[in-house]
């Protein structure tokens, strides 16, 4: 079947089999490698991308699903080459090792933030609980997420989300 | 000598107003990773990532029961699929001699099962296709006919000797017997138990500690692309240790060395599950070289979780004889280990049991002793892995256990009981009662200063006010001694592969540079700390020297990245290069200089004449001169290189302290992580930061194996964790904040005084989450309680109905 969405603001079409998964779609068909397969079963989150504003987990959602809808992917994070305050953070408090899970990761702290600006600690931990991470211990994630909140409370930008 | 201040204060958390990430090294220092701009970006490469031109798609077929003959494989179905290349089973690879490979510890496993199939879902046939959902529909075509028997699953009936032979492919196997090891003075051993049961005090205890797996973000993936013209083998996969793959590869598949490129791209965790060589690379070889196109190999989650590397699943007796006052004198253990269907363990050939030797942690013993019997059972094969320095997980377990079940039974504190057993820092270099040196250590500071971050005695007060009211509080503390960096030539190595590291340095005419790595980075930051080591010792800023690792054909041999050894070995090799390098970048300087090779000295990057600071050159100006037109002093050869494979004369003996507080909740036996005080001592630090990231990573993994993970099976071996809804890893929710302090005593033996990090904290934290638990539920007269200490299993045991879990 035929399927057109529009991915971090480009419209794809691809003539797909029904039964292919978002994440397959994203990465084995328009090659952002970007987004990871890690569970099949939504616990792991390292599949986590944006339908709409909405993060969802890749890996159980059919690509045929989101046709008409706009998609957005860790590829598209940065603006005009200058990092996301949430990518930033993530460097800065060392919130990745392996950094499988933190694409994912990332587009959940970034829609966490965009609805919730100044989030307390409870609030990032209760965001980030779909997804697991294996080498951080959670602890420089959170520290990354609100580097990247107190950065955007000091520096307004613009919510890049369409 | 141990520095108790913190190198830097490393809960000091980075904001965009504070200048934390400023300062920028030349040489050790937090330094922000050299990693993460590509991966935040989702420009990682990692294996399933990669995609080659006429890329075909491996899927394996796996057994349905844990123990069966296979009677007939029809494929013929499957091979009339239209987007179907091939189908291979056992039979087909035998034809080519290929149907078992050798594992790391000179056991044998099946490639593809021939005979019969030894653990639920082990490997029976692959199918290569066009895409990766036609391979796997393919695998529902085969018709495979088995004839049922019963499995070997409870360990304890292993050796029975009506018990079914599991490895009846091996010449003579009559029973399910692996190996048996033992290790220390069994008669002095029991000459002190037998005083102590007169004159002393003795504590015994059975202890599991259950099978768990790594669970890496990534599984395990490959793309084997053999090229039919050169003959030459391109294989990126998921490894921990490309060049020892790439030997085995070599002596299991035939082919020449030479022709054999194995690259380990980015890794997405690997905590030893991707040390072993796993069927489904093997598979993608020959799949390669039977159809001449590249082939890639992804398992799903539940592949890697039923088939892929476990860990522990060690049943253990705990004994220790003691005086009435609390000194402890001997320590035994009877161990029963379950190896899976093939022994596929990744240790040291002459440390079968890994380095579980170690079981008499951080205290002065008149005698020790250890014995172990292996055995095989119808379970997935592996053992050596998450973050377990070769065993030394469940030794650290099993002392840190017994030393609070004998606290318990002397009704004294257990932090005091451990501070009156230490080892002192005189006794260093000191020499365990089962033969290991441990190298450094002074450990009363630590355990001091983890007990002032904690507020212990606080602590005491506000659990004994909690107790009054029937409220569940406990305080558990660990102190352990890992020995990591495996290891000295002489006793060590893998598959007659001495366990050392190569490394090469190369210094530009322009005054970069580019290292070159043996180990292989799965998240630890090798292309910062490495660039760090280098920038240490010449002088080179760290961003201006690239880091080459995962890559065979650009890299020395050596064995690869597990069990810790990355900085204690590797990272030695990489100072000493630097060293060899700076001696002779010395000597152009002394001609640059017109002085005497002694007459100039070193510091930072710049050479200059004892006592004239103002003649100097950089490293900078020898590099040029190095590659550049004039003449060098006599004999010496232009370039500025070196290469060395480093032979550790001795392992690293990291050490810490962990204070875990808990609440259990009387009510439906919830257990919550209040508080985790470590402090770690791992010796000189090169960057704290990823020192840090190192300990918080482990003290989750403690948190998961204690509280929630574990890989059970039914009667009839069918695996009961195969997915992440089944197999239970903490997220942020069931971890606190952490909090993290230092001490600094260096290995004497270790170029830049350096030990291992990557596995303290999953080694150390277990004991002192477990032992806050049984603490909290002191009040119901509890002296052990085994993991995982799930909220029924929590509940069980507050109603007296404590079991093992298996």
């Amino acid at each position: 079947m035929e399927v057109t969405m529009n991915v971090n603001g480009d419209e794809v079409t691809r003539d797909i089999e029904p039964r292919t998964l978002l994440v397959h779609h994203i990465r084995d068909h328009l090659g952002l490698t970007g987004t990871h397969w890690g569970c099949d079963t939504s616990n792991c989150g390292t599949c986590v991308v944006w339908v709409d504003d909405e993060p969802v987990k890749s890996c159980t959602t059919l690509a045929a699903m989101t046709a008409g809808h706009d998609v957005r992917t860790v590829e598209g994070m940065e603006t005009d080459g200058e990092l996301d305050p949430v990518q930033e953070g993530f460097i800065q408090c060392h919130g990745l090792q392996c950094g499988f899970c933190t694409p994912g990761m990332m587009m959940t702290a970034r829609a966490l933030l965009d609805r919730n600006p100044d989030p307390t600690e409870a609030e990032i931990r209760e965001a980030i609980s779909g997804q697991i991470c294996r080498c951080t211990g959670y602890s420089t994630i959170i520290r990354s997420i609100q580097w990247a909140a107190k950065k955007e409370q000091e520096t307004p930008v613009e919510v890049s989300a369409s | 000598m141990t520095v108790t201040e913190d190198p830097v204060d490393t809960n000091a958390v980075p904001t965009p107003d504070n200048n934390l990430n400023d300062h920028k090294p030349n040489g050790f220092g937090r330094m922000l990773r050299k990693e993460d701009p590509r991966l935040v970006r989702g420009r990682g490469q990692f294996c399933d990532d990669v995609t080659v031109p006429g890329m075909l798609h491996l899927a394996i077929l796996r057994a349905p029961m844990a123990h069966a003959r296979i009677v007939s494989i029809d494929k013929s179905a499957a091979e009339a699929h239209p987007k179907v290349k091939a189908v291979v089973t056992g039979e087909d690879l035998a034809a080519h001699n290929l149907a078992w490979m050798p594992t790391l510890s000179n056991d044998v496993q099946a490639v593809l099962a021939t005979d019969k199939v030894r653990f639920q879902h082990q490997e029976v046939a692959f199918v290569v296709a066009e895409d990766r959902y036609s391979a796997r529909d393919a695998l529902e075509l085969i018709d495979v006919e088995y004839e049922w028997l019963e499995p070997v699953i409870d360990v304890r009936k292993a050796l029975e000797p009506d018990a079914p032979v599991i490895r009846d492919d091996l010449d003579g196997k009559t029973d399910n017997h692996c190996f048996d090891w033992e290790a220390g003075d069994a008669e002095a051993t029991e000459a002190i138990f037998a005083d102590a049961r007169e004159n002393g005090v003795v504590v015994t205890e059975d202890i599991v500690y259950p099978r768990v797996h790594p669970a890496p973000m990534e599984t395990c993936a490959c793309v084997a692309d053999l090229d039919p013209v050169s003959g030459k083998l391109t294989l990126w996969s998921t490894t921990q240790a490309p060049h020892a793959h790439r030997t085995v590869y070599a002596l299991v598949a035939g082919l020449p060395e030479h022709k054999i490129r194995v690259i380990a791209p980015d890794i997405g965790g690997g905590f030893g599950n991707k040390v072993p060589i796993y069927p489904g690379y093997v598979c993608s070889i020959v799949a390669s070289l039977l159809i001449g196109k590249p082939v890639k190999w992804a398992e799903d989650r539940t592949e890697n979780l039923v088939s892929t590397g476990f860990a522990r699943d060690y049943i253990m007796r705990g004994e220790i004889a003691a005086t009435k006052e609390g000194k402890i004198r001997a320590v035994r253990t009877e161990v029963l280990a379950d190896h899976g269907a093939f022994n596929g363990v990744a240790a040291p050939v002459k440390y079968p049991a890994g380095f579980f030797g170690v079981f008499t942690g951080s205290y002065d013993l008149e005698a020790a002793y250890a014995h172990m019997s292996a055995v095989y059972t119808n379970k997935a094969p592996g053992g050596v892995a998450y973050a377990c320095s070769f065993r030394i997980t469940e030794a650290v377990y099993l002392i840190e256990r017994m030393v609070d079940v004998l606290a318990y039974d002397l009704e004294m504190d257990p932090a005091e009981l451990r501070l009156n057993n230490f080892i002192q820092p005189e006794q260093f270099p000191y020499e365990s009662k089962t033969g290991w040196v441990y190298d450094s250590g002074d450990y009363e500071p630590t355990m001091r200063k983890a007990m002032g971050m904690a507020g212990y005695d606080e602590l005491r007060k506000e659990q004994a006010e909690k107790r009054e009211r029937g409220e569940l509080m406990g305080i558990g503390i660990s102190f352990f001694t890992e020995a990591v960096g495996a290891g000295p030539r002489k006793d060590m190595d893998i598959l007659g592969l001495g366990m050392a590291d190569g490394c090469e340095l190369r210094v530009h005419p322009t005054g970069k540079a580019v290292v070159r790595l043996s180990v292989k980075t799965q998240g630890q930051g090798h292309e910062t700390t490495f660039a760090q080591i280098i920038a240490e010792e010449i002088g080179i800023p760290p961003e201006d020297i690239d880091v080459v690792h995962g890559d065979t054909d650009n890299t020395p041999f050596g064995l690869g990245t597990y069990g810790s050894r990355s900085t204690p070995v590797s990272g030695a090799a990489a100072a000493l290069v630097a060293r060899k390098v700076r001696d002779k970048a010395q000597i152009i300087a002394s001609g640059m200089l017109e002085a005497s090779v002694a007459d100039v000295e070193y510091e930072a990057g710049t050479f200059r004449i004892k006592g004239d600071p103002e003649k100097s050159v950089t490293i900078q100006d020898i590099a040029m001169k190095a590659h550049g037109a004039g003449d060098l002093p006599e004999g010496l050869e232009g370039g500025l290189e070196a290469q060395i494979c480093y032979n550790p004369e001795n392992l690293t003996y990291p050490f810490g302290a962990y204070i875990c507080v808990v609440d259990v909740d009387p009510g439906t036996a919830e257990v919550k992580v209040r508080r985790f005080v470590a402090v770690d001592d791992c010796g000189t630090q090169i960057n704290p930061m990823i020192i840090e990231g190192q300990v918080h990573g482990g003290l989750a993994d403690g948190v998961g194996m204690a509280l929630m993970e574990m890989i059970s099976f039914d009667e009839d071996g069918n695996c009961l964790a195969g997915s992440l809804m089944d197999y239970l890893i903490p997220t942020a929710m069931e971890v606190p904040d952490w909090e993290t302090g230092h001490t600094v005593t260096p290995s004497p033996h270790h170029p830049i005084g350096a030990k291992g990090i990557g596995e303290s904290a999953t080694v150390g934290s277990p004991p002192a989450i477990v032992n806050a638990v049984v603490d909290a539920l002191k009040p119901y007269g509890i002296r052990h309680a085994d993991m995982p200490l799930t909220p029924s299993r929590v509940w069980e045991a507050m109603r007296g109905n404590h079991t093992p879990p298996i």
